[in-house]
């Protein structure tokens, strides 16, 4: 029932704007439905393939902003083969052929092709901002499309993508009238820019904040461009090579002291230790700092860059930091709210440079700490419940043991009791990954105390189907759940097969689940995509319901099969 | 961190199987005793996590990441380990990128593919890997650490057994074990 015109209620709508929210706006009634629908801006939808771009055209007219994500989180360690979708171009077809007047894409783990960036480039006239992230299929040609035709872009935000670099002149494209630039981050690409259109850019660029740098920009570059650009708030330095003894050197320290704005740093893909010091001037203001792409960065040099960075609240890091590099974060950091810390040799187990003892460190220092990736050569379960007791306002939780069923080395347990004290002591965390020696027992504690949690995700772990079933019994909020290498099988995959549908997917690849498993929840369940995804030849010649199934996905969705499945891919 | 060198007797080629045995389920294993030291190092875990580091998708690190941030401490660790390999009576030499291995039993796997005819054809002899160092000296593989090796290595030789006593590795072996380091 309304009590007030539409407008009104719209109006009221302005104000919420997190999509939990909206989405629950939109169930109260008919009547609010309908105007949220049309006041609705900025969609997220979390798996490209559960829903259609033509179903969000139609119920969203007035869509200004899409953010959307594709492949399943493992395809990051290369455990989903290359072609097995998240094709964004029928996207971007339909809502070009739409009358959408679309501002804003972000898209994560999606195969973008060059074809799709021309078509983007050309359909939306107010096209404003464009962020890749993890994504492949493009090349430089396609973003010299976007440079060239959006003519009011804000936002070329590239993160991690695979970018096949045809070298240079996509700066250039940029047309001399672009001056609104806010945001330009292109450090994931290899190839050689134009320097001097560069330079240009960046000055006629008034309100650039954000501008992050490949290897290919040297330190003679740098310098000119904060010269130009003062107001900076995030920085990723490319190169940062040169003589100390140097002009440039000179030129940039004088640059850098002007840069009062710089919050964030990143970057330094090609380091000389011995330069450090012109950077100090202005760690003290820092809030981000990712040093996880310098690994020529390292030991004194580091500690001191640490040192100066009293604000920090994200550190992102490599492992060559040591316990005794954690010590001086946990001593400097006092505001440290994320930390990650990255593998700098992912290959020989034995050479992590972090353990137990630099997180505690950490946890003891740092009692803002909230999120965290970690990984390290070995963990104990006393380690664990003291950081569970300094920092129980942990949201995201993601520990990486490089041995991953290494047992607590002290006393050869397994770790359940550690990550039992952090869910039981972390009533809000969101985001949990496990590793280490792990019996049915951790997911006991997990499935009675991680009640806030969402996203999980288990390897090589559990003894039992127990395991599995504590975690769907318990876990009321959860979304995301992916597994890998542990003996859970039919018996726990067709427990509950209705708690799928409320989940956004599940993921089991090398685990004891059966053809005839996924069938079966193929059929109970027609809300939900069963996908078996085998590359070998097995699937072709032996279809008995018996045999072990390397790799399913299923996630709910309202549109059924999708069409676009590569030949290993069968969807039940 | 004390790295113990692997603690080896001489190691051996063995021959291939006389005949046509498929390949696969009897393949015979040459360099074996270089290959079970290393596994029993490890940590005990199960027969399939032997040597963890070749796990798929283990560590989860991811690609782009993988491609971009390791091993440039120098700027040199990830290109510069070709070296030639050598074997007595093989025609040809080849080279192998240490870089691309992760230890012994890798490298031995390498070897195997490379000279797989070679060593089968070889009429009852056995081999010993043998590298030089840049020092110059001639010294046995398998007792230093493989960080250690593929740094110190200029060149390897699979030399026959019969030939090592006139070159003196024995000794030089000695003398390693006397100044192995961490």
């Amino acid at each position: 029932m309304n009590y007030f015109p539409d407008e009104v209620l719209e109006h009221v709508f302005d104000f919420i704007t997190s999509h939990k929210d909206r989405n629950s706006v939109s169930l109260v009634c008919k009547s609010w439905y309908k105007i949220e629908r049309y006041s609705r801006q900025r969609v997220f939808i979390g798996n490209c393939y559960s829903i259609s771009p033509e179903r969000l055209i139609a119920r969203f007219p007035g869509l200004k902003s899409l953010t959307l994500k594709g492949k399943p989180h493992f395809a990051d360690f290369n455990l989903v083969p290359h072609d097995w979708g998240g094709f964004v171009y029928p996207w971007i077809e339909a809502l070009a052929k739409s009358r959408i007047g679309l501002e804003e894409l972000r898209l994560k783990r999606m195969v973008v092709s060059d074809e799709s960036l021309e078509l983007l480039s050309k359909s939306f006239v107010n096209f404003k901002s464009l962020v890749l992230v993890s994504c492949e299929g493009f090349t430089t040609d396609g973003l010299a499309a976007i440079a060239a035709n959006c003519r009011f872009l804000r936002e070329l935000d590239l993160q991690e993508n695979e970018v096949d670099d045809h070298r240079g002149h996509w700066l250039s494209c940029f047309p001399e009238s672009c001056t609104s630039l806010i945001s330009l981050n292109f450090a994931c690409l290899r190839g050689e820019v134009n320097l001097g259109a560069l330079e240009r850019l960046v000055s006629r660029s008034p309100n650039l904040k954000s501008l992050r740098l490949n290897r290919a920009v040297p330190l003679d570059t740098l310098q000119k461009l904060l010269m130009r650009a003062p107001q900076l708030v995030d920085l990723g330095i490319g190169s940062y090579v040169h003589d100390p003894f140097s002009e440039a050197y000179n030129k940039l320290k004088i640059a850098i002291q002007r840069c009062k704005s710089i919050r964030s740093l990143s970057g330094f893909l090609e380091v000389a230790l011995h330069c450090m010091s012109a950077i100090y001037p202005i760690c003290g203001n820092l809030t981000f700092l990712n040093l996880s792409y310098a690994p020529g960065l390292h030991g004194n040099k580091l500690m001191k860059l640490i040192q100066h960075c009293r604000k920090l609240q994200r550190l992102w890091i490599l492992d060559c930091i040591g316990d005794k590099g954690l010590g001086v974060v946990a001593l400097t950091c006092k505001e440290l709210q994320e930390l990650r810390v990255f593998p700098s040799d992912p290959f020989e187990a034995g050479n992590a440079a972090v353990t137990e003892e630099g997180l505690v460190l950490v946890s003891a220092g740092c009692p803002k700490l909230n999120s965290l990736l970690y990984f390290c050569q070995q963990m104990t379960n006393a380690a664990l419940i003291t950081v569970a007791k300094n920092c129980p306002n942990f949201i995201r939780f993601r520990l990486c043991i490089l041995d991953p069923i290494k047992p607590d080395p002290v006393t050869n347990q397994p770790l359940d009791e550690g990550f039992g004290a952090i869910v039981q002591s972390c009533k809000g965390l969101k985001r949990l990954s496990l590793s280490g020696l792990l019996t049915d027992q951790v997911f006991l504690y997990i499935g009675m105390y991680a009640e806030q949690l969402e996203m999980l995700s288990i390897a090589f772990a559990a003894d039992s189907d127990k395991g599995m079933l504590y975690v769907l019994n318990g876990c009321k909020k959860l979304r995301k759940l992916e597994i890998r290498d542990c003996p859970f099988g039919d018996a726990a995959l067709l427990e509950d097969v209705g708690k799928y549908e409320t989940m956004r997917s599940l993921w089991m690849s090398s685990c004891e689940v059966t053809l005839g498993g996924c069938k079966s929840v193929a059929e109970k369940m027609p809300s939900l995509n069963v996908e078996i995804i085998d590359e070998s030849e097995q699937m072709e010649f032996n279809l008995d319901d018996k045999q072990k199934v390397d790799k399913m996905y299923l996630y709910r969705t309202l549109v059924g099969h999708r069409k676009d499945a590569p030949e290993y891919v069968w969807i039940l | 961190m004390a790295k113990e060198g692997l603690g080896l007797e001489i190691t051996e080629l063995r021959l291939g199987l006389p005949g046509g045995g498929t390949e696969k389920n009897e393949k015979k294993r040459v360099f074996s005793e270089i290959s079970e030291e290393e596994e029993n190092e490890k940590s005990n875990g199960p027969p399939e996590l032997q040597s963890k580091s070749q796990v798929v998708g283990w560590p989860p690190v991811c690609s782009y990441r993988k491609k971009n941030s390791f091993g440039d401490k120098d700027g040199s660790k990830t290109s510069k380990f070709y070296v030639k390999v050598s074997m007595d009576g093989a025609p040809f030499l080849r080279k192998i990128n240490l870089a691309l291995h992760k230890g012994y039993s890798d490298l031995v796997k390498a070897l195997e593919k490379l000279f797989g005819e070679a060593l089968r054809d070889a009429e009852s002899c056995e081999f010993v890997p043998i590298y030089e160092d840049k020092d110059g000296d001639w010294m046995l593989a398998g007792d230093v650490p493989w960080e250690m090796f593929i740094e110190s290595c200029k060149r390897l030789r699979i030399m026959k057994k019969a030939d090592a006593k006139g070159f003196g590795v024995l000794q030089s072996r000695v003398a390693l074990n006397g100044t192995l380091k961490e």
